[in-house]
């Protein structure tokens, strides 16, 4: 049996399980097993229907006091003793902050490997994944010897599918025994996002590099993201001269984008700012240099000063929206 | 506060990342070398609570006897003692690393005393295990988030937050506790001449690192497949403005 663990928040599925319950049903049905989904916390259960959906055959519903909200230490001791009772062959978690964190407290306590963001697995006499390595811009064969088998498959590998033919995702209670201490690292409090336009989600961005020279020269960068309903994002030599905040930042260590647009504005196009940007369906690169980095892995490029371009650039969306 | 920070040195490539002819490394033959972006920031946050508080800060790190550059470094930005548990310099896996140090931090609290806090990365860069201070921390038995983007200490415990997709989170663990800290957490101050000095007259702990290998083992590395691209040159300067307009048009950006 594969298992699958479900992330959620307080009941909503994140888009990422799937992903992981479609991975997880790919590999039974490689190897005629069958796989079952584990959900933790009673806010969980309503998800039954979708995951049957995705195939699974069985919902294997944790309930217990310490389960009402988020806590990675109660996860991997839930992950674990599931992984003891129930015996899978392979569990498999989302490739995320949660997914992984969880994995590797599960992994820890059945001192087993945990394989992070896979995005290729073959079963055999050993097991064989490709994994990724520096935020995506490498990438790891590895063999794993281990009962069982513990891996994440990475956001966006996989596309999220429903099964051929849904699984009767039979609900069976699960009764962990957790010891109190593990409150220690549940949620405590939280403060809630207020709506708007992030960085990831944002539809355009606009960003800027070392090449923008100080935190004044974003101005120009910020009128045109606002004139496209987009935000401003940086690269990491901005963010470490202060001229920008972190969560401008967008690369291995910031935030990964995906905008219709993004415009790469003096940012020579480093590896670990290009694996935060390669999602974007459209970029142009503005640089003074034609042989960089980003100007030569961009759909478009403009090769000059940002300076005088991006004024332009805002100059002539107005003129022809006929404002001034 | 008694704190150590763990930090892992790593190749900074810049367009790309070029592979060994064995297919089994980065090759670093032309590259320079870093502490992992997360640790630095874990290494900030470390100096600037025993600023505020009184205490000291210790680095630890396992890697090859070139790591001293890493350790050295922390010393210029504030550490006071460094570890170094020596390794040919080949890949670790994460099980291993995770025993290796956890029996180091044993030996360094049987003498020293207890670290009221470990701090780690929320990731390495390089390898990107996501997990040994997570398996560090349960061998000790002490509580650990990762993803930090905050740390306060109050009242013997450790204030936590960080960001999720709802919003942010707030965890209140009890100390002596472990953190997997995020960049963004602070900006990493550069070293003072001052700094320097001190780092330079730094005594380093080394002791070979011996642990049992875990059972997850890398067989080849290789760069992921590229689009090739093409990239349409709009022109040069402000003469390329009504083609970029035209382009956003065209993707249905100018709404
Ligand atoms: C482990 C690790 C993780 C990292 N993570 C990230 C990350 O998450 N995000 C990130 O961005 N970086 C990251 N980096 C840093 C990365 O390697 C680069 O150092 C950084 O992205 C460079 O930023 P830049 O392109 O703005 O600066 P530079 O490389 O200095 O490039 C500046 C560019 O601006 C151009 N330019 C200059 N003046 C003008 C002008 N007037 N008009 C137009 N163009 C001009 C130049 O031709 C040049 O191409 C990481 C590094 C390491 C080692
Ligand atoms: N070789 C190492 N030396 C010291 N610390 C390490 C080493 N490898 C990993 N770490 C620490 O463990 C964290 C998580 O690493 P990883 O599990 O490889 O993603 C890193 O951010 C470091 O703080």
């Amino acid at each position: 049996m594969i298992l699958v663990v479900v992330e959620h928040d307080r009941g909503t599925i994140a888009a990422a399980a799937l992903e992981a319950l479609t991975a997880g049903a790919r590999l039974a049905s490689d190897r005629d097993d069958v796989v079952e989904a584990l959900t933790i916390g009673a806010s969980a259960d309503a998800l039954a229907d979708q995951l049957a959906t995705y195939g699974a055959a069985a919902v294997h519903q944790a309930h217990h006091d310490l389960l009402s909200d988020y806590g990675p230490e109660a996860w991997g001791e839930v992950v674990a003793q599931a992984a003891v009772t129930l015996r899978p062959t392979t569990v498999i978690a989302t490739g995320t902050d949660r997914g992984n964190e969880v994995l590797a407290h599960a992994a820890a306590r059945l001192d087993q490997p945990m394989v992070a963001n896979c995005i290729e697995f073959t079963d055999g006499d050993v097991f064989h994944v490709t994994r990724v390595r520096w935020g995506g811009s490498l990438l790891e064969e590895a063999a794993v010897d281990a009962s069982p088998v513990l891996f994440t498959v990475a956001h966006h590998a996989i596309e999220a599918q429903p099964a051929d033919s849904p699984g009767a995702a039979e609900p069976r209670p699960f009764e962990p025994d957790l010891d109190p201490s593990l409150a220690r690292s549940v949620v405590a409090e939280r403060v809630e996002r207020v709506a708007g336009i992030t960085l990831s989600t944002a539809p355009v961005v606009v960003g800027g590099g070392r090449g923008v020279g100080s935190a004044e020269g974003f101005a120009s960068l910020q009128e045109l993201a606002d004139l496209l309903g987009g935000v401003v994002g940086c690269s990491r030599a901005v963010t470490n001269n202060g001229w920008r905040n972190h969560t401008d930042q967008v690369g291995q260590t910031g935030t990964r984008i995906a905008p219709d647009i993004y415009f790469a504005c003096g940012i020579s196009g480093a590896i670990q700012h290009w694996v935060g940007a390669m999602a974007s369906k459209n970029i142009l690169a503005i640089n003074t240099d034609p042989n960089a980095n980003m100007v030569t892995k961009a759909g478009y490029a403009v090769i000059g000063d940002l300076h005088e371009v991006v004024p332009a650039i805002s100059a002539e969306i107005r003129r022809r929206r006929g404002v001034n | 506060m008694k704190i150590l920070v763990c930090v892992k040195r790593v190749p900074a490539p810049g367009a790309r990342i070029n592979i060994t002819a064995d297919g089994l490394a980065v090759d670093t033959a032309f590259l320079g070398f870093t502490t992992s972006p997360h640790e630095e920031c874990a290494l900030e946050a470390a100096v600037q609570l025993v600023e505020a508080g009184g205490g000291d800060v210790t680095v630890l790190t396992l890697g090859p006897a070139a790591a001293e550059e890493q350790l050295r470094y922390a010393a210029s930005v504030g550490a006071t003692s460094a570890v170094l548990l020596a390794t040919d310099g080949s890949d670790w896996d994460p099980q291993r690393t995770a025993r290796a140090i956890t029996a180091a931090v044993a030996d360094l609290e049987a003498t020293g005393g207890p670290f009221d806090l470990i701090l780690f990365g929320n990731e390495s860069a390089d390898s990107g295990g996501f997990q040994v201070g997570i398996r560090v921390a349960h061998a000790l038995g002490r509580p650990i988030v990762n993803g930090a983007k905050g740390i306060s200490i109050v009242d013997g415990t450790a204030e936590i937050w960080r960001e999720a997709d709802a919003g942010r989170e707030v965890y209140r663990l009890p100390l002596p506790a472990v953190v997997g800290v995020k960049e963004g957490i602070n900006l990493p101050r550069y070293p003072t001449m001052k700094g320097r000095l001190a780092s330079k007259k730094l005594e380093i702990a080394t002791v070979p690192a011996t642990a049992e290998p875990g059972t997850q083992t890398m067989v080849s590395l290789r760069a992921p497949a590229e689009q090739a691209s093409k990239t349409v040159v709009l022109g040069a300067g402000v003469e390329a403005v009504p083609a970029v307009v035209d382009l956003l048009e065209s993707l249905g950006v100018l709404r």
